[in-house]
Formats: C-alpha cells, structure tokens, sequence
C-alpha cells in the first residue's frame, strides 16, 4: 500500500484547518472547512482502492473482475451531502452576518466571550 | 415487536416530513399539537423499547440484511436498554420544550417544529444504531439540526456567534470521526460494531488502530464538550432559544459520551484490553479537567443560561469519569445520572426562560429581587439549583452512588470528594443566583462575573395583562418531579449494572448480534454503596449553601482574607476567562490542539 494518499488527506486536512484558524471572513471560512472536508473524501477512497480495479458496476464485466470497493464510495457520497449542508448553512449564517451586523469578521461578530 | 425498533426514527422523521408539507396551510396551533403528539408518541415507543430489550438486545436489520455466517454486512440498530432509555429522555424532553414552547414563542414558523422533530429523530437513530457509518450520518443530522436550531433568533447578535462556532468546531469533531471510521473500516472491512470488534480481537493495537481510536474519542468529545474541546458549548448554548438549550444541555451532550461506550466495548474494548488501566487514567482525568473548569467558569457568570451551559460543561466533566472507570457500574452510573440530571437541567432551563418571559430578563443582576414575579419559575431555580447540589436519595443520587461504589472498585478513592467539590461549585453557583432573584440577597454587582454583552435590543416586552400560563410551568414542574422521582424505581441500580454489563460482554453480545444467539440473563448487581454516598450528599449540599452565600456577601469578608485570596485566585481565572475568547479561530486551535495531545497521549499509554 503506498502511503502518498494518506500524506496528502493529512496535507489537505491541515491546510483546511490552518484557513479556518486564521480566518477573518465567514465565507473565507466556510470555503476552508469544506478544503479540509475533501481530505476525507481522499481518505476513503484511498481506503478502498484496489490495484488494476475497475469501478465497481458488475454489469458488462466477466465474474470475478477486480473492482474498488463500492462500500467507502457510498460513505464518500454520503459525506459530499453532508459537506454540502453545512457549506449551505454556514453561508446562510454568512447571509444572515452581513444583513444584520454589516460583516462576515467571526471576530466583529463576537457578542459572548469569558 | 421488532417492528417496534425503527419507529423512533421513522415516526419524527414522518411526521417533520408532513409538516414541511402542509404547515404552512394548517397554522401554528397546528404545528404545535403535531410536534407534542409526535415526541409524545416517540417516547412512549422507545419507552416500551426498553421494556422490550430487558432480557436481551433487540437487533434490527434494515431491508432483511441479516447477517450470513457471522458476517454482517447490512446495517443494524441494536437496542439495548441503557440506549432506548437516553432516547426516550430525549422524547420526553423534546415534549416538555413543544409544551413549553406553545406559549414561550409569539411567532415561531413551521421550520422550528420540522427541526426540533428532526433533531429528535437524528439523536434516536444515534444511540440506537449498532453501525459506525449510521452513528456518523444520524450525528450530522443532528448536529446540522442543531446549528440551525442556535441560530433560529438570527436577528440578535449572539446566535450568529453561537451558531457559527457551534457549527464549525462540531464539523471538525465530526471529520475526526469520520476518519477514524475510515480507518477502522480499513484495517477490518466491517462496519458494524460487534463485527469490528471481532475483527479486531486478538491482533495487537498497532499504531492505526491507536489513531482510529484517539480519532473517534476526540470527535466524540468535541460533541460531549469535554476540555479542551468544550469552548464551543458556552457560546451555542447562551444564544440557542429556551426550548433548544432544553434539548442541548439535557441530553445532546450526553449522548456524545454514550457513543464512546457504544464504541469502546463492542469494538475496542478487546484490542486495547492490555492498556485498560492507563485508558481510564486518561479518561478519568479528562473528566475530572472538565468539571473542574466548567465549575469554576460557571461561578464567574453572571448571564443564566451561559452560567447553566457552564453546570453542563461541568457535569459532561462527571460524567466521562464515571464513563472512563471502565466498570459496568462507572457506565450504569453515568447514564442513570445523565437521565435524572437531564431532566434537572431542563428544568432549569425552563426556569430561566419563565424569568425571561415573566421578569423580562435572564441576567442575573438584573433579576435581583425579582423573583417573586413569578413564584413558580423561583420554585423550579431553587429547587433545580439544590438537586445539582445533591439531595440525598433524590434526583440524581442514584447515579451518585453507583459512581462512587465504582470508584472504590478500581481503586479511584480520590474520584468522590474531588467530584463532590464540583458539586459544591456548580451547586452554590446555582443557589446564588436563586438567592439573589428570589430573596434579593448579595450585592447589586459583582465585578468579577462577565460583563453582559452589549446591549443593544430594549428589554423583551413583559406581558403583564397575560395570565399566569400554565402551558409555560406545566413542563418546568413536570420536569422537576421526574428528576426528583428517577431515584425511586426500585432496584433500577442494580438493573442498570447487569443491563451496562451486557453491554460490555464483548463475546456475548457478538454472538447475539451477528449470530442470534440469545445471551444467558444477567442478574442485577447489587449497588454497595454503603453510607459514603448519603456523606458524600450531605457535604456538597451543606457546601453548596455555604458557597452560595460566599458568592452573594464574598465582598464583606474582612479585607486581608480577600486580599490574599485574590493574589491567589485572581491570575488563574482571569487566563480562564481570557481563553473562552468567543473567537471561532482560536476554537479550532484548541481543537487541533486536543487531538494531538489525545493522539500522544493515547500511542505513549497505550501500547
């Protein structure tokens, strides 16, 4: 098993969080998590992936054709709708931040601290 | 009477799926008595669940998928009766908050019904699912409804805030356990709980089953808000409505600790069987870290539901010790104190909101003396506040006991009087404010709690005209009694302990899960508790008056005291309250930082 796509959902994790550590714009913001959401897309399917397989639809395909595990694809489906509600959300809240306080700055946003 | 198992799921699901279809026609009474009928039928059903599931788990396969040969390969839920009793306390608590929220709301839209609803049905489908993958798409269903939820007064500055880091910190937690499950999934091919822990067994905890692990824990604590994790809980819930925080702080926390149970005994416990001791060293300190600091910053507010999000902090804090003694009893302990205490906290909360609808405010200060406008919101604050202190045998000293039986068992003798000076804490805080609001006692500031958010909206309209609704206190009353009467099931103790071993049999519930196989009965196990429980009880409460009064007249102490007290107390606090910034940046950095730390801590000890 080769270890580079491990390396790169870790690199594509933490580039995502360092945005949103460092963020001063909601959107900015909403658009990092959703980098750092990909990585786990990369994540699993690197899990999955079997070498020379194909996709796994056994239609037209002889038996015992290699394939990737259809399993983890399902998992990466289900998590693209799940980053997608949340990006929908957050830009919503980002909607909401700017018709009722004139900015998207989490930290001009600040109503509730220590 | 398998059909039964789906049902707290499906029905929220149903019936939020015809309100977003047809509320808008029917009107808002409409709304109203949809939503109470459906959480109302739902706890009934994971009611009877539990009643179903005494003797052995009730294993559903979705679609027919049974397992072949011992391999599963459908998706199951798996009820045991410590889950359907969580569930059905978050139907009895979401019923409590549709009741309460009849008259609290002076508009609310259907899309407040259609997510409590949703929401419920997501936190059912979590603690009743016996498969990693379902566990992470009913937790962000519930998270996502949640979000939502906080920031449904978006008009006001603090629910964006509270929302937006609500939502961000959370979505990492869940990416955490995303990959963990990813991993996991890696090594064993399997999802489903008992079948990775039958993988898993016997092979020795390499460094991928260490980081699938830490990654679970940590995304799971991030939802419990366990420090350092926990920075998110005091700004969502000060700003989500009275009716969410009623199903925040009472259960959704709780449920977070639950999973790491659920995790950690069918899959885990087998492969990190040699690291058991430091494991609960690990865990126990975690939850001994967060009660201390979710009391100590639950004493320095002075807005009430922040000030209860804190108690919350708090006890998650009690609660993952009694979890991490890795005993039957430990995990009896917690969920039966989780149950009680659940319905005290959403007392309380309903408390702050009568004062908030009745006296115009929620803020401590402004409340002093105040209280008598409203003798029954008054009645639930005191006797909310003194069941957190702890009223032998009430409320939650059932789980009380059995936690302290447990510590003995393994021989954390120092667990009791360290949780019991949290109680103190948390407890005096509580009574503090009831003291003030009620009685008018204490000074009329106190510049050591935070300073109220910058004012900007005039005080909610105080309607005066209005009769006293009893829609308003019903709830609060009946919440107050339940938590008060949970220590009275006979023999519910020793239940809970033989039902958490069955969970924790890892071979037997195995064999039941993924061959059918009906496990021999357990018998109760009785709780030994001696009289240390009712000692234990006593101090705190006595404790938790007299800090109270420290809290109202601590200015009047002679001067020499407070000024050496204050060298002393003043720098901690201070950096205490500096690092709970409200700034969803440094949030994340905790975060990140909690699951190197976890990630280190668990590869050193473990192994």
């Amino acid at each position: 098993v080769s270890y580079l796509p491990f390396a790169l959902a870790v690199w594509i994790f933490l580039v995502g969080l360092y945005g949103v550590v460092s963020s001063r714009n909601l959107i900015h913001l909403a658009v990092s998590l959703n980098v750092a959401q990909s990585s786990t897309y990369v994540l699993l399917l690197s899990v999955g992936y079997r070498e020379r397989g194909t996709a796994p639809i056994f239609a037209d395909v002889p038996r015992g054709t290699r394939a990737v595990d259809p399993v983890v694809q399902a998992l990466t489906l289900t998590d693209v709708v799940v980053s997608v509600t949340i990006m929908g959300l957050l830009l919503a809240l980002a909607i909401q931040a700017h018709r009722h306080r004139r900015t998207v700055d989490p930290e001009e946003l600040r109503a509730l601290h220590g | 009477m398998e059909v039964l198992v789906p049902l707290p799921v499906v029905v929220p699901l149903i019936a939020a799926a015809a309100l977003t279809a047809s509320g808008h026609f029917l009107g808002r009474r409409a709304d109203d008595i949809v939503g109470i009928a459906t959480a109302a039928a739902t706890t009934v059903i994971s009611t009877l669940l539990v009643v179903r599931s005494l003797d052995h788990d009730l294993v559903y396969w979705f679609g027919g998928w049974t397992p072949r040969q011992g391999v599963a390969l459908g998706i199951a839920f798996d009820v045991e009766p410590l889950s359907a009793a969580l569930a059905a306390l978050a139907g009895a608590l979401t019923t409590a908050s549709f009741v309460f929220a009849w008259r609290y709301f002076d508009e609310v839209g259907t899309l407040f019904h259609v997510l409590m609803l949703i929401f419920l049905g997501a936190m059912s489908g979590f603690v009743l699912t016996g498969d990693l993958f379902n566990m992470f798409v009913f937790f962000e269903l519930m998270s996502v409804c949640a979000y939502a939820l906080v920031a449904y007064q978006v008009e006001a500055p603090a629910p964006l805030q509270g929302a937006v880091n609500f939502a961000i910190t959370n979505t990492i937690g869940a990416l955490f356990i995303l990959m963990g499950i990813g991993l996991v999934y890696g090594r064993t091919g399997a999802l489903n709980l008992a079948q990775v822990g039958r993988t898993l067994e016997g092979s020795k905890p390499d460094g991928l089953i260490l980081v699938s692990f830490a990654l679970l824990l940590g995304g799971f604590l991030v939802k419990a808000g366990a420090v350092p994790f926990h920075f998110w809980l005091s700004d969502a819930y000060a700003a989500a409505p009275i009716p969410v925080c009623v199903l925040l702080s009472g259960v959704m926390s709780d449920l977070g600790l639950h999973a790491i149970a659920r995790i950690y005994w069918p899959a885990f416990s087998g492969v990190l069987a040699a690291g058991t001791e430091e494991l609960r060293a690990l865990l126990v300190g975690l939850g001994v870290l967060t009660a201390l600091v979710g009391a100590a910053m639950a004493f320095l507010q002075r807005d009430l539901k922040r000030l209860l999000a804190f108690v919350t902090i708090s006890h998650v804090g009690v609660f993952l010790a009694g979890v991490g003694l890795l005993t039957a009893r430990g995990l009896a302990a917690s969920t039966l104190y989780v149950i009680a205490d659940g319905f005290v906290k959403a007392a309380l909360f309903l408390a702050v909101g009568i004062l908030i609808h009745r006296a115009g405010s929620g803020d401590e200060l402004r409340l002093r003396g105040r209280g008598h406008r409203t003798p029954v919101g008054a009645f639930v604050l005191v006797g909310g506040a003194l069941l957190v202190a702890g009223v032998p045998p009430l409320g939650s000293f059932l789980g009380w006991s059995l936690l302290v039986a447990s510590a003995r068992e393994v021989g954390y003798g120092w667990l009791p009087p360290v949780l019991t000076v949290t109680a103190i804490v948390t407890g005096g805080t509580l009574l503090r404010s009831a003291g003030r609001i009620v009685l008018g006692w204490g000074d009329e500031d106190d510049p050591l709690l935070t300073a109220e958010p910058p004012a900007e909206e005039e005080e909610p309209q105080v309607a005066e005209s209005r009769l006293s609704p009893p829609l308003l206190f019903a709830p609060a009353l009946a919440l107050l009694a339940v938590g008060i009467g949970a220590a009275f099931t006979p023999g519910f103790g020793a239940r809970a302990t033989a039902w958490a071993l069955r969970l924790q049999d890892r071979p037997t519930h195995a064999a039941e899960v993924l061959r059918g196989e009906v496990p021999p009965q357990t018998p109760p196990v009785p709780v030994h508790a001696g009289m240390a429980p009712y000692a234990y009880g006593l101090l705190s409460l006595a404790g938790a008056v007299l800090f109270a009064l420290f809290g109202l007249y601590r200015r009047r102490l002679p001067e020499l005291l407070r000024q050496r007290a204050g060298r002393l107390l003043d720098p901690p606090l201070t950096v205490l309250k500096e690092l709970h910034s409200g700034v969803v940046g440094d949030y994340v950095a905790w975060l990140t930082f909690g699951i190197a730390a976890l990630g280190g801590l668990v590869a050193v000890l473990i192994r």
